[in-house]
């Protein structure tokens, strides 16, 4: 049975308020910007965010008042520096007060491992003398290691390249900490340019991210990542990061954007018809050689 | 000589830390310069490490905003998950690591977390990203920062990246951590320098166009000065070819850069 279904119905079905979500798990690029987008129109609260470092997609969800807890190693953006909306949110609790659980990016993929592994924590030698450990409470210190608590994503939101009906997803490039995100959670949402045949995905099953028992909804996104890069698909789109981080200087700004950029449009589709795709396009393609699964 | 700017002068400074053949965490912003810089001058067999899950020998072909923009893809030696870069830097092999900061204290310990209580902020600063564990797992590091009385503080409130923790001798040792430590703090008006095996930073050179009197008065403890005390070299024609060829736009070395 087909798990192809809209952004609109997955954020429904499968990210109810309060839930734990993993985004932005390769970093800057492939970031499920199109899902976290129609989580605020669809006034998701409540919602635990986890990732490495977000690059603005966690700053608008806090701004739009849906997020109760950050658990992360860096939450800004990218090229232009702080998050204003995490600041309002921590400074001032506005639009309302915000829990942060502070990790650095090594430990951070060690809680999910852990979560993946269905173990209570993993031992590491990052963050001895740090102060990190000491304002969060899944981070502590003992025999000489920090050990960290797992931490597992009720689901994670991942954007890919392409993807087979039954959630095969292949993606490339550097993957971050979408693989551990991924197993770790309970289940997955996958959003890609391109919506394949299984004969594609299966070509190549080394590069299927996850088991498709994990993975419930398929949504075909062109463009669900921008404005954060797709290898061989779209650059990022550095001029999109530079406007958010002035508009979203001031609360009011910052509620502009959101109008302008989430809650007047319905959909991705929409959202595409406003930027200027030919600029990011990437028009020089270089595919890699095919692998060999013969076998007789 | 032509003109440049401070950021100019700190990617040259930068990429003189970089050794041929070392295995660098580069980071994001002036290291991703720096390490470009290097590669094509004094270090032509250094690699680049990125916490995204990226190897690389030859720097990017193109400009690259983050660490993680196609380009930077292309033609990677290794294209793999973060835990997988980590290894490598738990396992001792990492020569060199770049941190940004927003505050660094006289040990070298780096704050990007929060200014005033974590409770209560006054300031919420983005936090580590992949800075704490360079900080405390790579052989040697060095961080950028602009120099500013608020930025170069006696104490940080809070320690994300430990250099050498409270200054005693052995401090990272006893406190298990792995990697050596500081080596420089590079400013927009001079380089500081941590002595061999660590403890507090001094003075080894301020920029051509400032004094000691200058760093000091902008320092905001009060800062040795080496023994051996110099002008830093100014970056040279071919460092800043390589810089503006990689920064074309002067995105990073004459917009705000930092």
């Amino acid at each position: 049975m087909t798990k192809v279904m809209s952004m609109a119905q997955a954020v429904e079905q499968f990210v109810p308020d309060g839930a734990t979500v993993a985004m932005g798990t390769a970093l800057e690029a492939l970031i499920p910007f199109a899902a976290g987008h129609e989580m605020i129109r669809q006034q998701r609260r409540d919602l635990e965010l986890v990732g490495p470092i977000s690059d603005s997609l966690f700053d608008q969800l806090i701004g739009a008042g849906c997020v109760r807890r950050v658990t992360a190693a860096w939450l800004g953006n990218v090229s232009e520096g702080l998050g204003h909306c995490y600041r309002r949110a921590c400074e001032h609790g506005m639009p309302r007060p915000l829990e942060v659980r502070d990790h650095s990016n090594f430990s951070i993929a060690l809680a999910l491992w852990a979560a993946a592994w269905s173990v209570p924590s993993l031992p590491t030698r990052t963050l001895l003398g740090s102060d990190i450990p000491s304002t969060n409470p899944d981070l502590s210190t003992a025999d000489g290691l920090v050990h960290v608590k797992a931490v597992r994503p009720d689901v994670a939101v991942v954007h890919v390249q392409r993807a087979d009906e039954q959630g095969r997803a292949h993606a490339w490039g550097p993957l971050g900490i979408t693989e551990e995100a991924g197993l770790a959670a309970d289940r997955v949402i996958v959003s890609c340019e391109d919506l394949v045949d299984a004969d594609v995905t299966l070509s190549d099953p080394n590069r299927i991210l996850f088991p498709e028992t994990k993975v419930v909804a398929v949504v075909h996104e062109p463009g669900g990542a921008h404005p954060s890069p797709v290898q061989g698909h779209f650059k990022r789109d550095h001029a999109v990061y530079r406007d958010y981080a002035e508009e979203s200087r001031s609360l009011e700004g910052f509620e502009g954007w959101l109008r302008q950029w989430v809650l007047e449009l319905p959909d991705r589709a929409s959202y595409m018809k406003r930027v200027d795709v030919e600029a990011i396009r990437i028009e020089h393609h270089r595919p890699s050689v095919p692998a060999d699964f013969g076998y007789e | 000589m032509s003109s440049y700017t401070p950021q100019e002068l700190m990617v040259a400074v930068a990429s003189r830390e970089i050794r041929d053949g070392d295995l660098v965490f580069v980071g994001m912003r002036l290291p991703i310069l720096a390490y470009a810089v290097a590669r094509n001058a004094h270090a032509p067999t250094a690699r680049g490490l990125f916490e995204v899950g990226l190897m690389r020998d030859q720097p990017a072909s193109a400009f690259l905003g983050t660490m993680g923009d196609p380009p930077n893809v292309t033609g990677a030696l290794w294209a793999t998950r973060m835990s997988n870069a980590m290894a490598l830097m738990a396992q001792g092999q990492v020569d060199l690591g770049f941190i940004g900061g927003a505050e660094v204290d006289r040990f070298g310990n780096l704050n990007t977390s929060y200014v005033g209580d974590p409770r209560k902020p006054i300031v919420k600063l983005p936090g580590s990203g992949g800075g704490a564990d360079i900080a405390i797992l790579s052989r040697r590091w060095v961080t950028l920062m602009s120099h500013e009385r608020r930025r170069l503080v006696d104490r940080v409130s809070f320690v994300t990246s430990p250099g050498y923790g409270d200054g005693t001798p052995g401090w990272r040792k006893r406190n298990g951590l792995l990697g050596g430590g500081p080596v420089a703090i590079i400013t927009t008006l001079g380089v500081l320098r941590f002595p061999e095996g660590g403890g507090e930073a001094y003075l080894q050179s301020a920029h051509p166009g400032h004094d000691v009197d200058e760093v000091r008065g902008n320092t905001g403890w009060d800062l040795k000065v080496g023994d051996d005390i110099s002008e830093t070299s100014a970056p040279t024609e071919s460092e800043l070819t390589a810089i503006r060829r990689f920064d074309p736009d002067g995105f990073w070395t004459r917009g705000k850069g930092h």
